[in-house]
């Protein structure tokens, strides 16, 4: 079992789901995203994901892309999202980078997957690679044991989240809306039939592998609702939006952000679970 | 079926080597969905006698031939002139959507989205919108739509919408990545009519299925009228559609030579250019494996050309993969080039070209060098009107009294 799915399963015995937290690397620079995932870890994130900022981000909406964007303006590379991950994963909390695919293919596959295991990394979350197009990223993953974190969509069709759960590993990461990050807002009732589904089409009925649910979830409240469904509940855009607000001072950004992690630890542990 | 078509996965060259589809899950269903109807129309008379009929008495299609005699004088080969320009609204780009849009309409979908550059293709899907009566969202870069706000205007006027993309490089790639994001949001009721025959399987052998008939009439009215094929057949590449239209009537012809022309900018050497093939290297962008403009970690590089048409730092998969197999040569041509040729051909023939099929014209005039009083078939893939002010600047015309 990876550190990743021992995360979910702590959370599971404790009644509660995990709360996975993103920050892409480099916003609002190297070292400051560095202390602002540890201030997630501390406040009560469970999983944490990095993202790997890119040029162009098709799943992602204004909030996450203004932070990518200012992360590549002030010259951030592949190698420092490695040296992010490893200061992270040091604390112990299971580390995935979320990355669309380019950088990878360019830094190597084989290549970022050895230098993500030696930093400590859990895995990959890939928004724009699914399993049908990802042999060498799987063939790298299965090699070194590390996450193969696959999306499944409320449009996905029963086939291909049979084909999407075989392939993942970690968890499997069911998008909360049809659309990017930072939008609209995920509700229960329309993310419930998603994770059934999901659910019911893994292998093992699920036993083995988790359900994340992110995009287009941002309070407390949220993720209690969500909580009642999902075995984890992903959060990337509101997290951004606290150190955008607090741009001119990074200790109200950080304070903030780990208000906001406070307040998404007590939602998914509060929830009446399904 | 041609050995330089996809397999049923979008591969072109081999599994692995150019296309495929690298896109957010979310989409694949309609993707999927997409390809199955596009390839039940493609066999169903109905359809293509209803897209041939839009062709011929819409659009304008077939395009003449024409033997550009004095521009031949000029460059020492017979250069011939696939007259896309005359098409209706100035260019090969309503071929491609016409088609999309009757595939959407026979979808059952009632809207449709598109990115521009220059603003052809979305005054072309903004056109086949109004005719087929979709509702048509444009997204343009905002460096656009300030280069280009006649076409901003005819879109309005077709009525459509147009949203001015402000992330990025506000330019085509960022277009891009807007339509996709209202894609992803949108895809139940909503169709993208994808511009170029680049992106996701199935946009690139779709689009080419739908202008490939550039090609096709080409070849045929050579023999007819000239009693044999073309030595050399050019085009200009952006992402590529009137090059792969033209190429595919003549790729199983090996004793036809290929050549793309590629966007030189201010010359590949100074960094700021679009000769994607030429200069860039193997990548992912816009769904497809491909050549990129691609920093050293995978970010994409802005590109430059004077022709907005062409700055765009991907190209179709299947231009990469003619390429690989050595049977299209891809070179880059710069603005001045271009420019010059766009004067010649105004001044030789009567004819003002767009600034994209300029560059065709000028790598023509270089290939002539090499094959002199040999046939060399160009597409024209497009009218110079929306050029007027690129032009005025570049050559310093509008106020009247001197000859320039």
């Amino acid at each position: 079992m990876t550190g990743t799915r021992t995360a979910f399963e702590k959370a599971r015995a404790e009644d509660r789901a995990a709360l996975v937290g993103y920050l892409p690397a480099g916003f609002p620079d190297v070292d400051g995203s560095i202390a602002a995932l540890k201030a997630m870890v501390a406040a009560g994130c469970d999983v944490i994901e990095i993202g790997l900022p890119y040029s162009d981000p098709v799943m992602d909406g204004p909030i996450i892309q203004a932070a990518a964007q200012q992360a590549l303006e002030a010259g951030v590379r592949t190698t420092d999202v490695l040296r992010t991950v490893e200061a992270v994963a040091a604390t112990g909390v299971p580390t995935l980078v979320m990355t669309y695919w380019n950088p990878i293919e360019r830094y190597g596959v084989e290549r970022f997957a050895q230098d993500l295991a030696n930093a400590g990394g859990a895995g990959l979350i890939t928004p724009d690679l699914t399993p049908d197009f990802a042999p060498e990223w799987v063939a790298a993953a299965d090699a070194r044991d590390l996450d193969k974190v696959f999306l499944v969509a409320p449009s996905s069709t029963d086939e291909r989240i049979a084909l999407t759960t075989a392939a993942s590993r970690g968890f499997v990461y069911a998008t909360g809306i049809m659309g990017v990050t930072g939008t609209k807002q995920a509700t229960a009732a329309g993310v419930a039939p998603l994770i059934a589904r999901t659910k019911a089409l893994s292998p093992n009925g699920g036993a083995d592998l988790p359900v994340g649910v992110g995009v287009g979830v941002s309070t407390g409240a949220q993720a209690a609702d969500l909580a009642a469904y999902a075995d984890g509940v992903i959060v990337g855009s509101a997290f951004v939006r606290t150190l955008l607000d607090n741009a001119g001072d990074r200790a109200a950004g950080l304070a903030a952000l780990a208000a906001l992690t406070e307040e998404l630890a007590a939602g998914v542990a509060g929830a009446v679970r399904a | 079926m041609s050995t330089y078509d996809a397999d049923e996965l979008g591969w072109f060259g081999g599994v692995g080597a150019f296309g495929g589809r690298f896109m957010p899950e979310a989409l694949m269903a309609a993707l999927d969905e997409l390809d199955i109807a596009w390839q039940k129309a493609m066999v169903d008379p109905t359809f293509i006698a209803e897209f041939e009929d839009l062709l011929q008495n819409y659009a304008g299609v077939p395009s003449m031939l024409y033997e550009a005699k004095r521009l031949s004088d000029h460059a020492g080969a017979r250069i011939l002139l696939k007259r896309e320009d005359l098409n209706h609204t100035g260019a090969h780009k309503i071929r491609n959507v016409l088609g999309q849009a009757l595939l959407t309409k026979r979808m059952g979908k009632t809207r449709v989205i598109a990115e521009t550059g220059a603003g052809q293709h979305g005054v072309a899907s903004a056109t086949a919108a109004a005719y087929l009566g979709l509702d048509c969202t444009v997204y343009m870069g905002e460096v656009d739509t300030e280069r280009q706000a006649l076409n901003v205007a005819r879109m309005q006027l077709l009525g459509a919408e147009v949203i001015p993309v402000t992330s990025g490089s506000r330019t085509l790639k960022d277009a891009i990545n807007e339509a996709l994001r209202d894609w992803v949001a949108s895809v139940d009721q909503t169709a993208y009519l994808f511009g170029t025959a680049a992106g996701p399987h199935p946009f690139p052998s779709l689009v080419l299925s739908f202008v490939r008939g550039i090609g096709d009439e080409a070849r045929q009215q050579c023999l007819d009228q000239f009693g044999g094929l073309p030595d050399a057949i050019a085009a200009c590449v952006g992402g590529g559609s009137n090059a792969i239209g033209l190429f595919a009537g003549f790729v199983d012809d090996p004793e036809v030579a290929i050549y793309g022309f590629e966007a030189g900018g201010d010359g590949v050497e100074t960094g700021r250019h679009a000769a994607t093939i030429f200069a860039g290297s193997i990548g992912v962008l816009h769904g497809a494996r491909t050549f990129v403009l691609q920093d050293d970690d995978g970010q994409t590089v802005e590109s430059h050309s004077i022709s907005a048409g062409l700055d765009y730092p991907g190209v179709g998969p299947q231009h990469s993969a003619l390429s690989a197999a050595g049977r299209a040569t891809y070179l880059p041509v710069t603005d001045a080039e271009a420019m010059d040729a766009m004067a010649l051909l105004a001044r030789t023939e009567g004819i003002i070209p767009a600034i994209e099929s300029a560059h065709a014209v000028a790598g023509a005039l270089r290939v002539a060098k090499e094959r002199p009083g040999q046939t060399i078939l160009v597409n024209l893939s497009g009218r110079g009107d929306k050029d007027m002010g690129t032009a005025m600047d570049w050559f310093h015309l509008g106020e009247a009294g001197e000859k320039q």
